[in-house]
């Protein structure tokens, strides 16, 4: 009940994120050859399936490894995680929706506007 | 030790601790300072703001006919009589993960309560992000010059500029506001504030240095940010 009632709502000092050294250096070396990985796919000229896939799995790669490691979210209790990580899923629904929408866009503007 | 962080004692863990947290008539966030939970709601909110941005841009971009311009070419620069693709946003990535790091390194001198290297890390992560928004500014000139406009620009799709003077302008802003609270905080910690016994809107009391970690928690989602636009706005 202590935390209930604990006026400071009392920060306990092990929740301080305090990680060795070598574990950011680590992440940020990760993030260096990421980069390099993702600028490789535009300066090889890759195209198609290739170059999307690559950039999809570069992008989610550095984006984990910043949110996990730099932002601690990997040691946060799973209510903190959670109510940040799950509402974004929204966004992905919403871009489903805008797909269609801009085909649709698309199709209207080809087919009654003689756009190429 | 970093195994046990988010543990709080007498709370189930996992699955279990996260609805035992949410249950009722308690702090749902057990173990994270009310300043760390509202940066975090906030960055959320920002979440939403570049998602709906990214989002707007796709709209655009594959509702057009026209055909869109080739980012790779549109962003080369040119260097000792060769184009290199997209070498300047190389560079502005490699400036803003550095950054991110350094500001990483800040928050483990913070907690190690070694107030100059503390602010030193800080000073450097703003000088980085300082950089960033220079050479977005030289890019933004170059792209005005060559006569992109938010309404047409000398290449393809109109919207092309649009999107990419409002994803990289709000994002710049980002930054910059990002760098005047680095050196709000970085003073702040090397004049010793954090070390005096008294409570101030960033210091709960002598030795709390978490402003730092809440201040890395915003420059990180800068960064984050611009993996998402590296990859859907100069890469696709």
């Amino acid at each position: 009940m202590a935390q209930i009632t604990d006026p400071s709502d009392g920060v306990p000092e092990q929740s301080h994120q305090a990680h060795p050294i070598k574990l950011y250096l680590t992440c940020w070396g990760f993030l260096f050859v990421l980069s390099a990985g993702s600028y490789w796919v535009d300066y090889a000229q890759l195209q198609g399936l290739l170059r999307w896939s690559l950039i999809l799995i570069f992008m989610f790669l550095k984006a984990g490894l910043i949110v996990a490691v730099f932002m601690h979210m990997a040691w946060e209790r799973l209510a903190l995680t959670y109510a940040i990580l799950l509402p974004p899923l929204a966004a992905l629904v919403f871009m489903a929706i805008m797909m269609a929408e801009s085909d649709y866009t698309l199709f209207t503007r080809t087919v009654y506007l003689g756009a190429e | 030790m970093s195994t046990t962080h988010g543990y709080v004692p007498d709370r189930p863990d996992g699955v279990e601790g996260l609805a035992a947290d949410w249950s009722a008539d308690q702090t749902a966030f057990k173990g994270v300072s009310w300043g760390k939970a509202m940066m975090w709601i906030f960055l959320l909110s920002d979440t939403f703001v570049f998602s709906i941005f990214l989002i707007a841009y796709m709209s655009a971009r594959s509702s057009t006919a026209t055909e869109w311009p080739n980012a790779s070419e549109v962003f080369a620069l040119h260097v000792g009589g060769a184009d290199l693709p997209l070498l300047l946003i190389a560079i502005m990535t490699f400036v803003l993960i550095s950054s991110s790091g350094t500001m990483a390194m800040a928050v483990n001198c913070a907690y190690a309560r070694d107030r100059r290297r503390t602010a030193a890390l800080m000073f450097l992560t703003a000088a980085l992000g300082a950089t960033f928004v220079g050479m977005q500014a030289f890019e933004w000139s170059k792209l005005i010059e060559e006569g992109v406009r938010p309404w047409g620009n000398p290449w393809g799709a109109e919207q092309f500029g649009a999107t990419f003077f409002m994803i990289t302008g709000f994002h710049g802003t980002h930054v910059t506001f990002g760098v005047i609270f680095l050196l709000i905080v970085a003073r702040k910690v090397r004049s010793g504030a954090f070390d005096r016994d008294e409570r101030s809107w960033l210091s709960r009391g002598k030795g709390d240095y978490e402003a730092v970690e809440i201040m890395g928690l915003y420059w990180h989602f800068v960064d984050l940010v611009w993996v998402f636009i590296f990859a859907f706005f100069y890469l696709w």
